[in-house]
């Protein structure tokens, strides 16, 4: 589907083009200040507008393709850019529309956009949260697409991630990146660590961070998501990768056992914490890495946005976090996919299904990995040796892993995750004393729940 | 053209029509927009719809989204203590420092301009605004109190100060809005009357207590109500801090983060909805009740 074009082609496009006006739909923030009440009506109003559509399909792919783009980060922004510029210049008579969403705003109005009128391609996340739109039946089939993507360098394992519950696939990957405990070569090469295998080896070298004025772990989780990732690695490490999936998929019981364990587990490691998370965002977090206050950060490699480019970049690296219970072992990890869907009715389905298979394509991993250092690109044909060091870690990584989860909020229930799980684990950040009433606050709600 | 107005039965069609017209219109306005999604939003709290698809995929769960609410939701209770703590603080503290600062202002004291202006000046700002600015003076890495004091305390963050730290930044802005208010109102009192109190010997606070503050009875219900309003619809500035969790929960957080969100566990949030809904007309008929008896 992709037409190969000149190496030099694509060098020329990766300068971001001038960043466009944001669009009307950042609106919508502004509008979530309205009275509640406000709210119902728009919410049917959102409902009637879905009826009618007519899909274009055959012929040509021509026209204009619409991008619902949730990058709303200065980095990354550029990067979708440079690809939609790149699509144009190899699919002339085809134009890309990028409609940028501020990342949270999306999440939050995705319900409403996608049964509003969305755009023809948006981009979203594997996991639950993909195969849940594609059960409500709020986005395209594009199992057409996968017939050309098999063969050109995406895995069977990403085919498996991208397909719903009805055995099509309904999303395209593009790229991915690892959680792992992130340091600075330079702090660990200054004091003299090494990377710690198990979680004993890891509370040692807290200890002496302590003792050498550093925060053993930078920590901020204000927003409410970043720890989630912190409970997942524990849960993967004491518990293993199926009782994760199962716990995730509400088989197993949050008050067992085996959850208060985590949750003990990692009362014992709050004191090697950045203190008062609650009130700190994953970037203030992170720059206690990058200005060298902080030993290590439990992050997925996004954590690079916040280093300068080259030097700095190149002194940040990771450990895979430390093996709890031997018998369990440390080869499940966390890499969350990032991809793109399409509408349940795209106005423009041909030129859709095009620019979904360049997405997929090595030519447009390659611009996005190269505009945004901290991910990597799914399909295996993208160029690594232009991967900078931590990319090339990165890659090693996740090819020996044996399981690899996506996180909390992309495997369970989206309502579960951010109206029980959020502030459960805040409140147990607030008060790690009181596990017992914690996990039977969650399960209580998770039955409640799971059970609609 | 001028006629003598006979009385309704005597009207042209025409006006007929158009008294008829102006009396649907807004009862239409105030149907639509009020009492669809008011009564609305309590048959959904029934159901389990999760906003998707025709509200007829709903279905219908008794009172379960309420015994929930009660029962297993941990935000709920500290959400209705915060916003009673919050409409507290509104109605005892800041109202009265914003009346108060009228009453000086209304006594012509030099610059008394430049100080209405600077009082009053946070009300033209945005609540996401406020919210920034005192972003500004509480972080806990970079702002200026913990810069001044050499504390470390996180006033956004910690629980223990957030819910107050909010409240300072609000009642900020509530005072310059009843400051307001009130000084209007007591441009519009007669000085004769100030004057006649003093000839028989009232004191400046006498003359206030037993004079003015009387016969400013309708501004008073008017910030009574202003200061109920506010106080239940508390949202944004949380919102902007760090939507409505950790130490600042409040009903209408609540209602939007089940809603709005990703979640969109609707019936749940209606429910939790109707809870503020019958919050709000306990005040609604105190209001009622005083301005009922006003006009009798």
């Amino acid at each position: 589907m992709t037409r190969p074009t000149s190496e030099a082609e694509y060098l020329a496009s990766l300068v971001p083009a001038s960043v466009r006006g944001v669009s009307r739909r950042t609106l919508l923030r502004g509008a979530l200040g309205a009275g509640t009440l406000l709210a119902a009506p728009s919410l049917l109003a959102a409902c009637g507008g879905g009826g009618s559509g007519s899909s274009s399909s055959g012929g040509a792919a021509t026209g204009t393709v619409t991008v619902g783009s949730n990058q709303s980060d200065a980095v990354p922004k550029a990067a979708i850019q440079s690809v939609m510029d790149a699509f144009q210049k190899a699919n002339s008579g085809l134009t890309t529309k990028i409609n940028t969403i501020d990342h949270n705003s999306f999440q939050e109005n995705i319900n409403n956009y996608l049964q509003g009128s969305p755009d023809d391609v948006w981009m979203w996340f594997a996991g639950y949260r993909m195969r849940f739109f594609a059960s409500k039946g709020l986005a395209g089939d594009v199992s057409d697409v996968w017939k050309d993507l098999s063969g050109a360098g995406m895995s069977d394992a990403l085919k498996k991630s991208s397909t719903g519950d009805d055995g099509k696939q309904y999303f395209v990957p593009s790229t991915y990146y690892p959680w792992a405990m992130f340091y600075r070569k330079s702090v660990f090469e200054k004091y003299g660590y090494t990377e710690p295998k198990t979680l004993d080896e890891f509370k040692t070298l807290g200890t002496q961070m302590k003792k050498d004025g550093l925060v053993p772990i930078a920590f901020g989780d204000k927003d409410g998501w970043p720890a989630m990732g912190t409970f997942d690695q524990l849960n993967l490490r004491v518990n293993g990768y199926d009782f994760h999936v199962n716990l995730m998929a509400g088989k197993e019981a949050w008050n067992s056992p085996k959850v208060k364990a985590v949750f003990d587990t990692w009362a014992g490691l709050l004191d090697y914490h950045q203190a008062d998370s609650l009130g700190r965002t994953w970037q203030e977090a992170a720059q206690a890495l990058q200005q060298k206050k902080a030993g290590t950060y439990l992050l997925g490699s996004f954590v690079a946005q916040q280093f300068g480019k080259g030097a700095e970049q190149e002194d940040l690296t990771f450990f895979n976090f430390p093996e709890i219970d031997s018998n369990v072992g440390a080869d499940a990890i966390e890499a969350p996919i990032d991809g793109y869907m399409m509408a349940k009715r795209p106005k423009n389905e041909a030129g859709a299904k095009k620019l979904l298979a360049y997405v997929g394509s090595a030519d447009a991993q390659n611009i996005v990995v190269k505009a945004d250092p901290s991910v990597i690109a799914t399909n295996d044909k993208a160029d690594q040796a232009a991967y900078t060091s931590l990319q090339k870690k990165s890659v090693e990584f996740v090819s020996q892993a044996k399981s690899i989860a996506q996180f909390m909020d992309r495997d369970t229930r989206p309502d579960f995750a951010s109206t029980v799980m959020i502030p459960a684990i805040q409140s147990f950040l607030k008060n790690p004393k009181d596990i017992d009433g914690l996990v039977n606050g969650i399960e209580k709600q998770k039955q409640s729940i799971f059970a609609s | 053209m001028a006629r003598k107005y006979k009385g309704i039965d005597h009207l042209t069609p025409v006006d007929r029509v158009v008294v008829g017209l102006m009396i649907a219109v807004p009862t239409l306005l105030v149907l639509w927009l009020v009492w669809v999604p008011a009564i609305g939003s309590v048959l959904l709290s029934f159901t389990n719809w999760d906003g998707i698809g025709p509200i007829s995929s709903a279905k219908n769960v008794g009172l379960k989204n309420y015994t929930d609410v009660l029962t297993i939701y941990p935000p709920f209770v500290p959400a209705l203590q915060h916003n009673l703590i919050w409409l507290a603080v509104m109605f005892l503290i800041a109202t009265p420092i914003g009346m108060f600062l009228a009453v000086l202002l209304d006594r012509e004291v030099r610059g008394s301009r430049v100080y209405q202006t600077a009082i009053y000046l946070p009300v033209v700002l945005s609540l996401a605004l406020v919210g920034f600015i005192w972003q500004l003076i509480y972080s806990r890495d970079q702002g200026l109190i913990n810069s001044v004091t050499g504390s470390s305390i996180d006033w956004y963050g910690d629980q223990r100060y957030n819910l107050w730290a909010a409240l300072i930044a609000s009642s900020w802005r509530h005072v310059g809005y009843i400051m307001l208010l009130y000084l209007a109102g007591l441009k519009g009192v007669d000085p004769t009357l100030r004057e006649a109190a003093k000839v028989d010997g009232a004191s400046e606070r006498q003359t206030f207590f037993r004079v003015v503050f009387p016969v400013m009875f309708p501004i008073n219900i008017i910030v009574l109500v202003v200061t109920v309003i506010e106080s239940l619809r508390a949202f944004d500035l949380v919102w902007v801090i760090n939507k409505g969790r950790n130490g600042l929960e409040l009903i209408s957080t609540l209602v939007t983060s089940n809603i709005v969100g990703e979640a969109s566990r609707i019936g749940f949030g209606s429910a939790l909805a109707t809870f503020m809904l019958v919050i709000s007309s306990i005040f609604i008929v105190i209001y009622l009740r005083i301005v009922m008896r006003e006009q009798r």
